[in-house]
């Protein structure tokens, strides 16, 4: 119950997103979800795409440093309260977050929200059996 | 087994030698005091007549010859025979001044290919070998001097000259080259184009690099071996004294055998000017004692290197010169601090998984000098979290920090932000000026 993610790096210059954007458009690639951390001199773009391994391809071949990572997209009721849920069950696993971010979809009242951690397969369990709902790599591909 | 192009002078006993550098240095000495005006007021001044050089202890009451002696008497002033006899001349790059112009007589042409010759044998070459010179032809003597080893060996040679990289990967391929003549980082930057291009390795007949005409580290062998399949075979030269093949390595790889029957060198210290003895770091300054057209005397290279006598593996007896840390034109104060950018490259390549293209960008800030070192991003190193990419930025710091005694900005940039170089790399620059 895992999807993949594709982290960019990114030089903090002028014009990098705005190229990286045109490299994704040209290779048809739908983004789903996106965040990006920055530090002084340079950033990371990370995404959520329809299709992962196109993209990682197509960046590749314009010299990006891309990878892909396993991360969890769990949907919450769109309600005060309904992130709470899902924090305390991985508190009350000791389970820490190393980030995270959301987006909401066009489909439904659920927000989503991208989880990385240490321990994928425990965090789906623990999630799972707090009645939070983890998306299939297939949901999001065609949400 | 080891192979020799003159192994009756590259493995003759020391005292053979001697006695030859003795006989071909007096010769020299009064063969430019005769011809040469600004070498006959030198040694004037100095109160130093030809006859007062009968033995290679003699040598260090000379006066030396600066680069600047080049640049004074340009284009012709040094040359030591009539422009009659001169059958060719190279010239410097001149990427710091006025540009030197070096000529060469015909048996001085055959002086240089056979010193050529002497470094592609001990590379393991011979008769049968392709040998594809990508160092530029023109000018620049890497090329030309190493075409004309090639034919004096008996071998193949390919002058393909420098650059377009995907015609010379072509030409590695489809002409069988054995053995490639290039600069270090040109090497590094085409084992790295064979990999994207997904050939594989087996497809070519490499077996041997003979690299030179700017300073390397051990680490960047390391990676130019793994990374060609081939060993990497170190050469110097420089064209004041002949180009390349004043030095050169053998199967033992650890340090290279200066043609001292042609050449006799010195260590000194750079400020004093005093003769330092076999195994401490100085400048080089070599003595040419065969060449007609401008056999320079005690010409001081401003590369930093160390002489040694020790016994070699090869069988060779010819003098060593450890590999130069670097010229002391590229020497960087920073902070008071000496910086050779071969230190850098050392620690990042000793760490392993770090790119070995890399830019230090010294400059000032206020009255204070600043290191800032570009690294380039690479798979091995990437993660999607910050907090990894900050530690592996700390972890070179330190290691920097431990090795220069400075503190140097680390900056993770782009792959193939660097730019990569066909001829000689540039690594620093420097905004302080």
């Amino acid at each position: 119950m895992l999807i993949e993610q594709i982290s960019i790096f990114v030089e903090n210059k002028l014009g990098r997103l705005s190229d990286i954007a045109e490299v994704l458009h040209n290779n048809d690639i739908d983004i789903r979800a996106m965040s990006i951390a920055d530090t002084k001199d340079f950033g990371i773009l990370r995404l959520i795409v329809n299709n992962p391994k196109k993209a990682e391809e197509a960046l590749k071949k314009h010299e990006y440093t891309v990878s892909l990572t396993k991360v969890i997209a769990a949907g919450i009721p769109d309600k005060p309260g309904g992130m709470l849920i899902m924090m305390k069950s991985l508190f009350e696993s000791q389970i820490s977050v190393e980030y995270m971010y959301a987006f909401l979809s066009r489909m439904d009242e659920s927000a989503y929200v991208i989880l990385r951690v240490e321990d994928n397969e425990k965090a789906v369990e623990v999630l799972k059996e707090n009645g939070v709902k983890v998306l299939s790599s297939q949901e999001i591909y065609d949400m | 087994m080891e192979k020799y192009y003159n192994k009756n002078i590259e493995c003759a006993p020391l005292h053979e030698i001697e006695s030859l550098q003795s006989f071909r240095l007096s010769s020299t000495v009064r063969h430019v005091y005769q011809n040469v005006e600004h070498y006959r007021k030198k040694m004037d001044e100095a109160g130093i007549s030809p006859d007062d050089i009968k033995t290679v202890d003699d040598l260090s009451k000379l006066p030396f010859t600066l680069k600047q002696d080049l640049r004074d008497t340009y284009p012709y002033g040094l040359f030591a025979v009539p422009m009659d006899e001169v059958v060719r001349v190279h010239a410097s790059s001149g990427t710091t001044g006025k540009q030197t112009v070096v000529g060469y007589t015909e048996g001085d042409i055959k002086i240089w290919s056979e010193v050529a010759a002497r470094a592609i044998a001990a590379a393991g070459g011979g008769k049968d070998d392709f040998i594809h010179v990508s160092y530029g032809y023109g000018l620049f003597t890497g090329g030309l001097g190493m075409h004309y080893g090639t034919e004096q060996i008996g071998a193949t040679a390919i002058p393909v000259s420098a650059g377009n990289t995907s015609r010379q990967i072509q030409i590695l391929r489809d002409f069988g080259s054995t053995i490639i003549c290039v600069t270090p980082s040109y090497a590094l930057y085409l084992a790295e184009s064979i990999r994207e291009m997904g050939i594989d390795p087996s497809e070519f007949k490499l077996k041997a690099g003979i690299l030179g005409a700017e300073p390397w580290t051990d680490e960047m062998r390391d990676e130019i071996e793994k990374g060609l399949g081939i060993k990497a075979y170190d050469i110097y030269g420089l064209s004041e004294i002949i180009g390349p093949g004043v030095a050169y390595e053998c199967s033992e790889q650890n340090g290279m055998h200066i043609n001292e029957d042609h050449f006799i060198p010195e260590i000194i210290d750079p400020d004093t000017g005093e003769v330092l003895p076999y195994g401490e770091a100085g400048e080089l300054v070599f003595t040419c004692i065969t060449k007609q057209a401008l056999p320079l005397i005690r010409y001081r290279t401003r590369d930093i290197g160390v002489l040694t006598r020790e016994k070699c593996s090869c069988g060779r007896t010819l003098i060593k010169m450890m590999k130069p840390q670097g010229r002391s034109d590229d020497m960087l104060i920073i902070r008071g601090v000496n910086v050779f950018p071969s230190q850098v490259e050392s620690v990042l390549l000793g760490m392993g998984n770090i790119s070995p293209h890399y830019m230090l960008i010294v400059d000032r800030v206020g009255n204070r000098d600043t290191l800032e070192i570009q690294v380039e991003m690479t798979d091995e190193i990437f993660s999607d979290a910050i907090k990894s990419l900050e530690e592996m930025e700390n972890k070179i710091k330190q290691a920097i920090e431990s090795t220069l005694g400075i503190s140097a900005k680390i900056r993770l940039v782009e792959p193939k932000s660097i730019p990569r170089s066909e001829g000689k790399a540039t690594r620093v620059i420097d905004r302080r000026k």
